[in-house]
């Protein structure tokens, strides 16, 4: 306590007195070798210090570019080194160094430390990400730092952050009057991080209001969290949906408007995320500088390999078994295991790494707690224009009008002059090419291997099957009712629950209306 | 007549010789062979979801089992390796190790990553009486004569990592998350942390439970579901997933900025090569126990590596002939491949009964830098415990290490009735009764 307080005022002094030419030697040396409590005892004497410096190394700190070599402390980043404690640079790096080890506990503190410096920077942005930082993981010492801050800021923003902070402060120290309107402020803008403080609050506290207000406060504070957890499962249940939708409409078309059971449809998916990895690794080798676009060159190149092996697969094999349901199956299935071998003989039987671009990491945070990852958001707006697409090509276009009076009735289509069998083979090219797709988009979330089509083949079929077959509609319906309902299983009874649940729920299903959910009126198709 | 008879004759000698000869000229170098080789079987997954871990465990002992044949052999035997690749199928592994023994004739087997697999093939060594080296970390409660673990036993990994969270170095954890792949391994490491924790006074409702079953993908979910139970308090995840289920988890956490300095997760499954495939930038500071990481500098770790990314260059393996990785699993597969080679050089036989005599009180200098000794009774390695933070580049930073070598307990003090099992594997005799 004694030596936090210690901080405080040097800190205060600090911010008033700018630039120290060198930092104090013998605490930089002894962030870089001393041991645990030594160390965090060195970040409190380089707050005093307190200029742009000693951000720059507690910064190097925390991120990991320190270095030392011998006794001396460098700051080393992208093959240059600037010496930690006096500033200036190095003409050559020593060829003996070592990384200074950091462990979560120590950059934790650093971080807080850059933050609390941070505050009265003049520049808005760094203020917003200090107080951000600090929100997270303020401790008492920084309270006078932040009350200046607090007065100072002209940002409203930033301003209200900062009463966030105090408040959490407050909360320890502070008469009756401070801590009641500390934990008042606390349940109106609180997020996760405030419930442990106010649960210690009920433990501890004395006085019969605060702890009243802190109650009402935890209940605010939990209203908040169990709409983050909703909009977040929501989020995730359409996110599924989008994976089973995408999986599942290009069966749509092969199995539910031509009726041909096709067990290799997992392998046409693995295909395309096979021909994502081959693409990457072209761009990867001749393309570097535009690598994060590589996946507008896939996903063309991912529908067309597929639907280029569907179309062979129509032709050789599927073609000569229209109408026998049980032969096409057990056809399929084997060209399926051969599908699998082929690859693993090309690529090997271990996963091969797809990376993601870098704009497609990291998410967005749009509630306190609930982040949503840019990959998913990317596939399921990737899942609702192919669908789109889909649904274009099917009624809008010429191609799409045959597809669907061949279905009907194919007769009566050949009469007409339709050419059957070449609309048959590109409805088969159509439905394997967005198998492709739903490859390509598969390979950014998980793992690429010969075995991928093997998980998503009986999620597909489910899939169409409740849906209805023959009806894009019901194949839409489908996904998404599945994806909530294993979403929401699963956050209730655990992931492997969550699964058998649904398989059960099917199976009943089908036995009460064996049609699925939407069932086509009329004459039907029949093959 | 006489022309054709004697035609025949001839015809028949000449037949006869070349038979002869061809089965002289076949068999006798097999025959020479056979007494210059010994076989050895290599049973590990080279294909479907824990081949991302397994594969390069084949690569490692083929690289030692090189070494030893360049430097003379076992015994002035050469070592022939026998490789199947059991798929990750567990049944697989059992039928795969009885082809292994049986069929080839194997001295040893080194293989197996899942319990679960050990599990499948356990009878079968029992049954035909030959000798497994298992090198992966696993959750104890087995003691086999023909089993030797060169992995660590749940006190030289998991318990000192729980107790590292605990500490105020390591962050103080309150609350804990157990969460894992759903097999033997991982429920029973979570039966033993959850009694070790209540020991320390951890109560019931701080602690959630979570499984997933093998290849899961999507953990979205799970994820969310950590945060909202952190929100309770200091919260750790003790993370028991395996095989490539690790990429997509480690990604969801990235994606979804759950930070090292917020909720540590510390792995017991996952090192330097499971992580290969994942940008490791947000995930700094995420832990793993282990008994070895490839950043520990130590001569005999500078030895290793290098001989690593050489044999992986010269033999063109994927990945690693750009960017070699040594782990954990692959120095205990290294350890135990010399040590039965040390010995069978002190039993001077290759018999089962004889080489696992012979293998108590072996000593290695391991590439983590300490000796490791095999232990005189249990069938384990004393070995030395180290929890590493992950680094920016995918390497670990050693945060945290014990003393010396810590002797194996198989049969976990936490797990009620445990202190009434023998620290040895039981004796053929007594085994109907130790089984009651």
């Amino acid at each position: 306590m004694k030596f936090t307080i210690l901080v405080l005022l040097s800190a205060l002094i600090v911010c008033a007195t700018p630039h120290a030419v060198a930092l104090d030697r013998a605490a930089v040396e002894k962030l870089a070798l001393g041991d645990g409590e030594e160390r965090l005892e060195a970040i409190a004497a380089l707050i005093t210090e307190g200029d742009a410096r000693a951000v720059e190394v507690l910064d190097a700190l925390a991120s990991g570019d320190l270095q030392v070599a011998g006794k001396r402390v460098l700051i080393v980043k992208g093959g240059s080194a600037v010496d930690a404690v006096t500033g200036e640079k190095l003409a050559a790096l020593p060829a003996e160094r070592e990384d200074v080890v950091a462990n979560n506990r120590l950059r934790n503190a650093a971080q807080g430390a850059v933050a609390t410096l941070q505050l009265v920077s003049p520049d808005r942005a760094q203020r917003f990400a200090a107080a951000k930082a600090l929100s997270a993981s303020a401790d008492a010492s920084a309270l006078p730092l932040v009350k200046k801050a607090l007065e100072k800021e002209g940002d409203t923003d930033i301003r209200a952050l900062l009463a966030q902070i105090a408040a959490t402060l407050e909360l320890k120290a502070g008469d009756a009057k401070t801590r009641l309107s500390a934990v008042r402020t606390l349940g109106t803008s609180g997020g996760g991080n405030a419930k442990p403080l106010l649960l210690s609050v009920l433990e501890d506290e004395t006085d019969p209001d605060v702890k009243l207000e802190a109650k009402h406060s935890l209940k605010q504070i939990d209203k908040r969290l169990a709409w983050g957890q909703r909009a977040g499962l929501l989020f995730a249940g359409v996110s599924l949906g989008s994976i089973l939708l995408l999986a599942a409409l290009g069966l749509a078309i092969t199995y539910g408007l031509m009726g041909v059971i096709n067990m290799a449809h997992g392998e046409l998916i693995m295909i395309g995320a096979y021909a994502t990895f081959v693409v990457q690794n072209l761009f990867k080798a001749h393309m570097p500088s535009v690598f994060d676009w590589y996946l507008l060159c896939a996903v063309p190149v991912a529908f067309a390999v597929a639907a280029l092996v569907g179309m062979v697969l129509e032709r050789t094999v599927i073609r000569w078994l229209y109408g026998r349901p049980l032969e096409t199956l057990l056809a399929t299935w084997g060209i399926s295991l051969v599908l699998i071998q082929a690859v693993r003989t090309i690529f090997g039987a271990q996963n091969v790494q797809v990376e993601n671009p870098a704009f497609m990491s990291g998410g967005i945070e749009i509630m306190s707690g609930v982040v949503l990852p840019w990959s998913r958001i990317v596939i399921v707006s990737f899942a609702g224009a192919v669908l789109a697409g889909v649904w274009l090509l099917l009624t809008r276009t010429r191609l799409g009008l045959f597809i669907r009076g061949v279905t009907q009735n194919r007769g009566m289509a050949s009469c007409v002059g339709v050419p059957t069998a070449r609309v048959d083979t590109l409805a088969f090219g159509l439905g394997s090419g967005i198998a492709g797709l739903a490859g390509c988009a598969l390979s950014q979330i998980g793992n690429v291997g010969p075995d991928l089509g093997q998980s998503y083949i009986v999620d597909s079929f489910m899939v169409v099957v409740l849906g209805g077959v023959g009806q894009l509609a019901g194949t839409v319906y489908a996904a998404l009712g599945l994806g909530f309902a294993n979403k929401l299983l699963e956050s209730w009874a655990g992931a492997v629950l969550a699964k058998i649940a649904v398989l059960v729920f099917i199976i009943v299903f089908i036995q009460k209306r064996p049609q699925g959910m939407f069932a086509l009126k009329g004459r039907s198709v029949e093959t | 007549m006489f022309h054709r008879r004697s035609f025949l004759k001839r015809f028949s000698a000449l037949a006869s010789t070349l038979a002869v000869a061809a089965a002289v000229g076949v068999h006798a170098p097999d025959a020479l062979a056979q007494a210059k080789t010994v076989k050895v079987g290599i049973l590990h997954s080279l294909s479907g979801t824990m081949a991302i871990s397994e594969t390069v465990l084949k690569d490692v002992a083929l690289m030692a089992i090189d070494e030893i044949n360049a430097k003379g052999g076992v015994m002035g035997m050469k070592i022939e390796p026998v490789v199947v690749d059991p798929a990750s199928n567990w049944p697989l592994f059992a039928e795969k190790a009885r082809q292994l023994i049986s069929q080839d004739k194997v001295a040893v087997t080194f293989g197996c990553w899942t319990s679960v697999s050990r599990k499948s093939v356990l009878p079968v060594f029992e049954e035909l009486n030959s000798l497994l080296f298992y090198p992966v970390q696993y959750e104890g409660e087995e003691i086999s004569r023909n089993v030797f673990y060169t992995g660590a036993a749940p006190n030289q990994q998991a318990i000192p990592a729980v107790e590292y969270l605990m500490s105020k170095e390591g962050g103080a954890a309150k609350r804990w998350v157990l969460l894992g792949t759903d097999y033997v391994y991982p429920r029973t490491t979570n039966k033993i942390l959850r009694a070790f924790l209540k020991s320390k006074g951890v109560a019931d409702k701080d602690i959630d439970e979570k499984y997933t079953p093998f290849g899961h993908s999507d953990y979205q979910t799970i994820v969310a579901d950590v945060k909202k139970f952190a929100a309770g308090g200091k919260t750790a995840v003790v993370s028991t997933i395996n095989g490539d289920s690790n990429v997509p988890f480690y990604k969801e956490l990235g994606n979804q900025g759950l930070k090292a300095t917020d909720v540590p997760v510390v792995a017991f499954s996952v090192g330097e090569e499971e992580l290969r495939g994942v940008d490791t930038k947000p995930l700094v500071g995420h832990l793993a126990a282990w008994n070895y990481f490839m950043s520990i500098k130590a001569p005999a770790n500078d030895e290793f590596t290098k001989k690593w990314a050489s044999y992986a260059k010269a033999k063109n393996i994927a990945g690693h002939k750009d960017k070699p990785l040594t782990n954990d699993p692959m120095e205990a597969t290294y350890i135990g491949i010399y040590m039965w080679k040390q010995a069978v050089e002190k039993a001077k036989s290759f018999d089962t009964d004889k080489v696992a005599a012979a293998m108590g009180g072996q000593t290695f200098t391991a590439p983590s830098g300490i000796t490791s000794k095999m232990d005189e009774k249990n069938h384990h390695l004393h070995k030395a415990v180290f929890i590493g933070e992950v680094k920016a580049d995918g390497q670990f930073n050693v945060v945290w290490k014990t003393k010396g070598p810590v002797k194996a307990q198989p049969w976990s003090p936490f797990i009620p009735g445990n202190d009434k099992k023998k620290d040895e594997p039981a004796l053929m005799a007594e085994k109907p009764a130790a089984k009651k």
